[in-house]
């Protein structure tokens, strides 16, 4: 019997991440939040050199990093593939991803959630160049990153469909409207029907 | 698949560059090797328009493809393009999560501990900084006892991902332990790394793109006299 679990932390969207490759996958897993268990137990037994959530634990074998995570759990279960065939899209996909992981990319939208003043507003700049790359370069005319299918860059990037909303409610300023990022706007709306997706949204409260 | 030539941009010094070419290597796909003469002052206009994104080397052409950056995303390119030759990549999912897994955090991690280095000024910075850079390479020690299973290489019995991913550094490594007077890789600390170093750098497909240790050691006073006379920062090598 297959055993497979996921430590998350809500509402971490490297877990959630996990969380839909599996969904979409239809493979059945044991979720298990950071803040049911201690600490220093599971996540230094299952993640020593990171001590960082997520991480898949597959039949008692764990792997961390949630982009090494989802390529194991793509080649694993390959049914609903996640990555597109060919050699080309496929380093396409890993490369946007990278882009978006990266911390100089992922700082200005963590900087207009929690900045002040000055800060706040050079955030809000940053993070409208940003969105514009993902809308012109990296969505273009495609219904999803993935094509017509949801993929592996669109799990990386759905954590703007699922929160980016609330952090600007949050934060009163609004930058993701449909006039300015028509493409990212109708696919948030794509993203969030999915019924997979739909039921496995952080909860706006 | 395309078909096409295959060029790849990088320089003689760089680690990154070195690994797409262990790769065609490995492959034995003839390729076409570009050199960028000035990257760290004067970016050429190929480098500008085929990674205007990150402005880094290496890229990889092929055929008529656009440009593939990021040296680890072009080793799983070159390794699915080339799928009937040699593995770069184990067959095993979780062994190929484990490569993965290493190969990020050298580059996420450990390497910007080894830039610290070298760039540090003043005792404290440099102890902070190589306490790191070795608590990386015993980590790497215990990972190559897992992953070689008592074969050669961290692929096994061949050159693989991880191998191509940590061997890429060695050359730095060494102008490192020269600058600091400090022994990161040996016999007595890290026996299983110092056997598989000198494998590696003897190997047909490293050895003729491994830079030599003291070019790259004079290379490395220029770099970081020019890093401090600049004011760059350390994340824009």
């Amino acid at each position: 019997m297959e055993e497979v679990k996921v430590l998350g932390s809500w509402p971490s969207p490297y877990g959630f991440r996990v969380q839909w490759a599996l969904e979409l996958k239809g493979v059945e897993y044991e979720y298990v939040d950071k803040d049911l268990f201690n600490k220093s137990d599971m996540l230094l037994k299952y993640n020593p050199v990171h001590k960082k959530i997520p991480v898949l634990v597959h039949n008692g074998k764990p792997i961390a990093e949630s982009v090494v995570i989802l390529e194991y759990i793509e080649e694993t279960w390959p049914q609903h593939p996640l990555l597109p065939k060919d050699p080309y899209e496929r380093a396409m996909a890993r490369f946007w991803i990278n882009f978006l992981d990266n911390k100089d990319k992922v700082a200005p939208f963590v900087t207009f959630f929690i900045g002040l003043g000055e800060e706040h507003k050079k955030a809000a700049e940053e993070v409208k160049e940003l969105l514009k790359i993902y809308e012109e370069q990296v969505l273009g005319e495609k219904k999803y990153f993935g094509g017509e299918e949801i993929g592996m860059l669109d799990l990386a990037m759905g954590w703007m469909a699922a929160s980016f909303g609330v952090i600007e409610e949050i934060v009163d300023v609004r930058i993701l409207d449909g006039e300015t990022f028509p493409r990212l706007h109708a696919w948030i709306q794509n993203f969030r029907a999915n019924p997979v997706i739909k039921n496995n949204l952080p909860d706006h409260d | 698949m395309a078909s096409g030539e295959v060029k790849v941009l990088g320089t003689w010094a760089s680690q990154f560059a070195m690994r797409p070419r262990i790769a065609l290597n490995i492959k034995s796909v003839d390729y076409e090797f570009i050199e960028e003469k000035n990257l760290l002052e004067e970016k050429s206009q190929l480098l500008l328009q085929s990674n205007p994104v990150h402005k880094k080397v290496p890229v990889l052409f092929h055929g008529d493809n656009k440009p593939i950056c990021e040296s680890l995303i072009i080793l799983q390119y070159i390794d699915e393009t080339w799928s009937s030759g040699p593995p770069i990549l184990p067959s095993d999912p979780y062994d190929r999560a484990t490569a993965r897994f290493w190969a990020a955090y050298l580059d996420d991690k450990w390497y910007p501990a080894v830039k610290s280095l070298g760039i540090a000024e003043g005792d404290e910075a440099k102890k902070t900084a190589m306490a790191q850079v070795e608590e990386g390479v015993a980590l790497m020690e215990e990972a190559f006892g897992n992953c070689s299973k008592g074969k050669g290489f961290f692929g096994g019995d061949e050159i693989g991902y991880l191998d191509i991913a940590f061997g890429s550094f060695l050359g730095w490594l060494r102008v490192v332990e020269k600058f600091n007077g400090a022994k990161l890789i040996d016999e007595a600390k890290t026996p299983g790394l110092a056997d598989w170093a000198e494998r590696l750098c003897s190997h047909a497909a490293v050895k003729d793109v491994m830079p030599d240790a003291d070019k790259l050691a004079e290379f490395a006073m220029i770099v970081v006299a020019k890093i401090r006379g600049l004011g760059l920062a350390a994340h824009s090598l």
